[in-house]
């Protein structure tokens, strides 16, 4: 994910400061993976290197001075453009679990073993966050979902290649 | 009586053909109360077969199936159709609700099958249509609702005996994922909330997430991952 881009458009709604920033974002997308203060500091210093935010005032109190920032113009037009680029889809092309099935059919080895002790470790990621989405607001949910769905694809090509592991074996020996 | 850590259910060395065709190959498996085991596989493994093995609809050719310590296999047509009645409860696809009948009859249905009075069945019925939040449905047939409303009534029908078994048999197929979501949250939540084992038969990963355990039916035989590892 595109951590600059993410900022700049929290930046949008009105000018604030580095740490809040990083608060809305945890909140937002960073249940996960929270921002390291440093990331929000150099990529705040890089956009505005860039001219995609200015400085909106600088606050001193007791402790240290406190930057607030705002985005440009350049800076909406950019979120504007991200926002409208399809991502790549991911094709997954260099597959893991392929090459292990395949090495354990040339070794003699039970592929069919390498399967299913898979699907149960992706079935065991599946139950927590199944859990964690019901236990969840709609953002968990959504956010579950959407590794689940992924996770569940694996699965249906486990599934697919446990069915055809005969085929491959003579394809591949 | 079953203690913690046996089996409420269970089978072994299950084989079953019709015709030529070999369904069953020496499945076996096994369900405690309060679990909910998913059998997975895919079209044609057998996972249905197995299913209405173990629910006692239909007889392995041979294998054994206990199920609170009673043999299965060897009971009559009327002892299997009176534990169906009394301790399993079923979950289809779609179908299983009797069309002339409004939900609510429908729910209560299986309680006045087993002798209970139409009063006392039906606020069981209404009880358990509002723990699945379509007690607003109640007097609407099954054809006047949608799909996803209509499996929570089934849902409802399966729970309302306070069966020890919930046999469900792709609860979800007919439904989007959404609403499939919902079902199996319900079903699971009741039934852990009852302490009711859920067989629950499925092709689809997302809804046997919902499971605390699978095995997976692959050719007519199971694969228990625990056994594999």
């Amino acid at each position: 994910m595109s951590v600059s881009h993410t900022l700049l458009a929290l930046l949008e709604p009105g000018p604030r400061h580095g740490y809040d920033l990083k608060r809305a974002y945890d909140e937002q997308f960073g249940q996960d993976r929270p921002l390291a203060y440093g990331q929000v500091y150099s990529t705040l210093s890089r956009l505005l290197r860039n001219g995609m935010v200015e400085v909106a005032g600088i606050e001193s109190g007791e402790g240290p001075e406190r930057k607030r920032y705002t985005i440009t113009d350049a800076g909406v037009t950019d979120v504007e453009t991200w926002l409208r680029t399809p991502e790549n889809p991911q094709p997954y092309l260099q597959n893991t679990l392929y090459t292990k099935v395949v090495l354990a059919l040339l070794s003699g080895r039970s592929a069919s073993e390498v399967l299913d002790v898979q699907r149960g470790e992706h079935l065991k990621v599946m139950r927590s966050l199944t859990k964690r989405k019901n236990g969840g607001e709609l953002a968990d949910q959504l956010i579950c979902d959407h590794a689940l769905f992924h996770l569940e694809a694996d699965l249906r090509w486990l599934e697919l290649t446990a069915a055809r592991l005969g085929e491959l074996e003579k394809a591949v020996r | 009586m079953t203690t913690p850590g046996t089996p409420l259910l269970a089978g072994s060395g299950l084989h079953k053909s019709f015709g030529p065709t070999r369904a069953l190959d020496g499945a076996a498996l096994s369900v405690s109360a309060g679990e909910v085991l998913a059998i997975m596989g895919s079209s044609g493994s057998g996972k249905s077969t197995l299913l209405h093995c173990l629910a006692g609809i239909v007889r392995p050719d041979s294998g054994t199936i206990t199920y609170r310590g009673a043999d299965l296999v060897g009971m009559d047509d009327k002892g299997r159709s009176a534990l169906r009645r009394t301790e399993f409860g079923f979950v289809f696809q779609f179908g299983q609700l009797v069309p002339e009948l409004s939900c609510l009859e429908n729910v209560a249905l299986p309680l006045r099958l087993t002798g209970s009075k139409r009063k006392q069945a039906e606020a069981k019925a209404t009880e358990w249509l509002a723990r699945l939040e379509v007690d607003g449905l109640a007097k609407r047939r099954p054809g006047d609702v949608s799909g996803g409303q209509a499996q929570r009534v089934a849902v409802a029908r399966a729970l309302v005996t306070g069966p020890k078994v919930v046999f469900a048999d792709e609860p979800t197929g007919a439904l989007d994922s959404l609403n499939g979501e919902k079902v199996m949250q319900m079903l699971t939540e009741a039934a852990r909330e009852t302490h009711a084992a859920v067989v629950l038969v499925t092709h689809e990963p997302r809804v046997a997430a919902y499971s605390d355990r699978e095995i997976v039916v692959r050719d007519g035989q199971t694969v228990d991952r625990e056994l594999v590892a």
